[in-house]
């Protein structure tokens, strides 16, 4: 009885459904499945902040998380990361209105500040390594090479793609090919950002707190 | 709301819909929300004003909530009905994560609880 009252109420051409117009246009597909491999990799980073979970004890009498994190550096890698975000998703916004200035405009500025971010996270690491602090050196060492190096590469494959997306618009323009591109970048590289909040309250801002 | 009756796609600016000056805003609001959260983060891992033992929880708090924000104004994810498919992969991939984070933690806490007891110099 409440089914059909429910029914009058609708408007009929809001009764079509997803299954009788055919397949989705190929954005959504592609958008789509890009998210589930974005989720995917996030669940490889899951199983490298457990193994870091597991042996962030592990120092095997060498130098724990407090006595080698700089705070100061994390805190400028993090602004850069998230104004790079912020930044992508101007380009979003230049991309989906057609905007090839606001586009390459957008698009330079996020690649100089994930540029930024991946310089001082490289001087980190070479600074530790200089102290002794190498991957061989314990457990903890390891596992937190692992998982920060993992998602430094992650940023280095954005930057690539990125520099990639720019060459295409400049020689393709904005067809759909490369519109669908630029959405994976940007999914990319936001979840690259969703990866860093956890990376750096639990390897930096709990390291120095333990 | 669309007229078709398709998904979002995750990230899409939603320009056609709602125009750029939204799609700006809702860029902006989540990076002031993003800030503040992280400034939050930095200045509870080094107060000596909280109670120390709760830091730790407050942190995972702080970062739990950041993510979310990027997911929502960054990803645009939403509880809408053009996005369930992309809320249920992701409740799908949090529940994997969630299963690899605390089962591996829970694990081999039990591991090393039931282990001898080792000398001295074996121990890490």
């Amino acid at each position: 009885m409440n089914i059909a009252v429910a029914i009058n109420e609708l408007r009929p051409e809001a009764l079509t459904t997803a299954a009788e117009e055919g397949p989705a246009p190929k954005r959504i597909v592609v958008g789509y499945g890009f998210w589930i491999f974005l989720l995917s990799d996030i669940v490889m980073f899951a199983a490298l902040f457990a193994a870091y979970a597991v042996l962030v004890r592990a120092t095997a009498g060498g130098p724990a998380g407090d006595q080698l994190f700089n705070q100061t550096s994390v805190a400028i890698e993090t602004a850069c990361l998230l104004a790079s975000s912020y930044t992508c998703g101007l380009m979003s916004l230049a991309v989906s209105s057609r905007r090839r200035g606001a586009f390459y405009l957008a698009a330079v500025v996020t690649l100089l500040l994930g540029a930024a971010f991946l310089f001082l996270e490289l001087r980190e690491f070479a600074d530790m390594i200089a102290r002794g602090a190498t991957p061989q050196t314990s457990a903890f060492l390891s596992a937190f090479f692992t998982l920060v190096g993992c998602h430094g590469l992650h940023v280095t494959v954005g930057l690539i793609w990125l520099v990639v997306m720019m060459a295409q618009v400049a020689v393709k323009s904005f067809r759909a090919t490369v519109v669908r591109r630029l959405l994976c970048f940007s999914l990319f590289w936001h979840a690259l950002d969703i990866v860093w909040v956890a990376l750096f309250t639990v390897v930096y801002l709990m390291g120095i707190r333990a | 709301m669309s007229e078709a009756p398709y998904d979002h796609v995750p990230g899409d600016t939603l320009v056609a819909e709602e125009g750029e000056s939204s799609g700006l805003l809702v860029y902006t609001i989540g990076l002031a929300l993003a800030v503040l959260l992280t400034a939050t983060s930095f200045w509870a891992a080094n107060t000596s004003l909280l109670w120390a033992p709760g830091i730790a929880l407050g942190l995972a708090v702080l970062a739990i909530a950041q993510m979310g924000v990027h997911l929502v104004f960054f990803l645009h994810i939403t509880s809408g009905p053009d996005n369930t498919n992309n809320a249920l992969a992701l409740a799908f991939g949090i529940l994997i994560v969630f299963l690899v984070v605390a089962g591996s933690l829970w694990i081999m806490a039990d591991l090393n609880h039931s282990m001898m007891p080792m000398p001295m110099h074996m121990q890490h």
